[in-house]
């Protein structure tokens, strides 16, 4: 219909491919993604060095933050679900906490608009790097094949049933577990850019139509531009504290000693 | 649309066919790997809220869980949706 001549959806690439600013071409692309994540960890070293440098008894200012952020991690993370010795953790997981709260923030700040975990990179790093640091854990605990024991064979199975158990627990501990803890993060911050993306476009579209009466109707889509918009801030926060809480899950349930 | 099949302009192309039963296939799988996943949560917030009703002192810790157990049915409709963006767009 020439109505909606302009209402044309860019295709997914322009909405998640940016041109490469430095060293375009190579592996070692910069590109908006890659800034974001620079700035991210700028943002959050700067924020704890700051809060440490004059430190003191009473916490003011930035150092009021800092606190909160360590508190929150440890009273509502570490302590839920590795106890007490799980306390050693903190460092790891308020940066990974920090990091991946300030990425997500990114898809709601005016002007930049995009997420670094709409890409897969960062989340199959991510979830490699706690993949690694579980097993590592268990590994320690347990020794090699103390620790395969542990987390194939649950306790209370009768042996026949042992034949189909242990290749999906397997599965299920050490194949699955990096997966979805990859895809969560990066398909919730997919799903809210195209979202936002897609009610922007609508809006737009039939606010600049030829035909007069479809411009009024454009307030619909962008007051629902700004609900999503704060519901995109809620699932940024949740997608950082679930990632952490499940890397302190999997750390607690590689360490225990429940079989 | 059979008037269009009628017409003489009208050429049959083998890609295209399979482009819209890709389209066709991309919507199929999300609405059905969409059903799951809307039921759990359903379920897992409803016993949150009973949980919280019956001992509002834990209401914390039980909102807490909630949280999880939503981010770990969630995930399985978003492979879903990772896997329509996947089939439409490439």
């Amino acid at each position: 219909m020439h109505l909606f001549a302009s209402l044309v959806f860019p295709p997914i690439g322009h909405l998640t491919q940016w041109k490469g600013i430095l060293f375009k071409g190579t592996p070692i692309e910069v590109n908006k993604t890659v800034l974001i994540m620079w700035v991210s960890v700028a943002l959050v070293f700067w924020l704890f060095y700051t809060a440490s440098r004059r430190a003191s008894l009473v916490p003011t200012g930035v150092q009021n933050l800092a606190e909160a952020a360590i508190d929150f991690v440890q009273n509502g993370i570490i302590l839920q679900t590795m106890g007490e010795e799980g306390l050693s953790f903190t460092p790891f997981l308020v940066a990974v906490f920090g990091f991946i709260l300030v990425c997500n923030i990114f898809e709601i700040i005016p002007f930049v608009q995009f997420p670094a975990n709409a890409r897969m990179a960062f989340p199959m790093f991510g979830a490699l790097m706690v993949w690694v640091i579980y097993n590592t854990m268990g590994i320690k605990e347990h020794g090699f094949v103390g620790y395969l024991k542990s987390q194939t064979v649950p306790s209370g199975v009768p042996k026949a049933l042992l034949l189909i158990v242990i290749p999906i627990e397997f599965l299920s501990n050490f194949i699955l577990r990096p997966f979805s803890l990859a895809v969560r993060l990066f398909a919730n911050e997919l799903a809210g850019h195209l979202l936002l993306v897609t009610f922007a476009v609508l809006s737009t579209t039939l606010l600049t139509a030829h035909a007069v009466f479809l411009k009024p109707i454009s307030v619909l889509p962008a007051a629902m531009l700004v609900a999503l918009t704060g519901f995109e801030l809620l699932v940024a926060v949740l997608q950082a504290f679930i990632f952490t809480i499940l890397t302190g899950v999997y750390i607690a349930a590689a360490t225990s000693h429940e079989h | 649309m059979l008037s269009l099949l009628a017409d003489s302009n009208v050429t049959i192309n083998a890609q295209e066919i399979l482009k819209g039963l890709g389209a066709v296939g991309a919507g199929i799988g999300y609405g059905a790997a969409a059903v799951g996943p809307g039921i759990g949560i359903g379920i897992v917030v409803g016993n949150a809220i009973t949980a919280m009703a019956r001992q509002p002192e834990a209401a914390g810790m039980v909102r807490t869980t909630m949280f999880l157990g939503i981010a770990f049915t969630e995930a399985l409709a978003l492979i879903g949706f990772v896997v329509f963006i996947l089939l439409k767009f490439t």
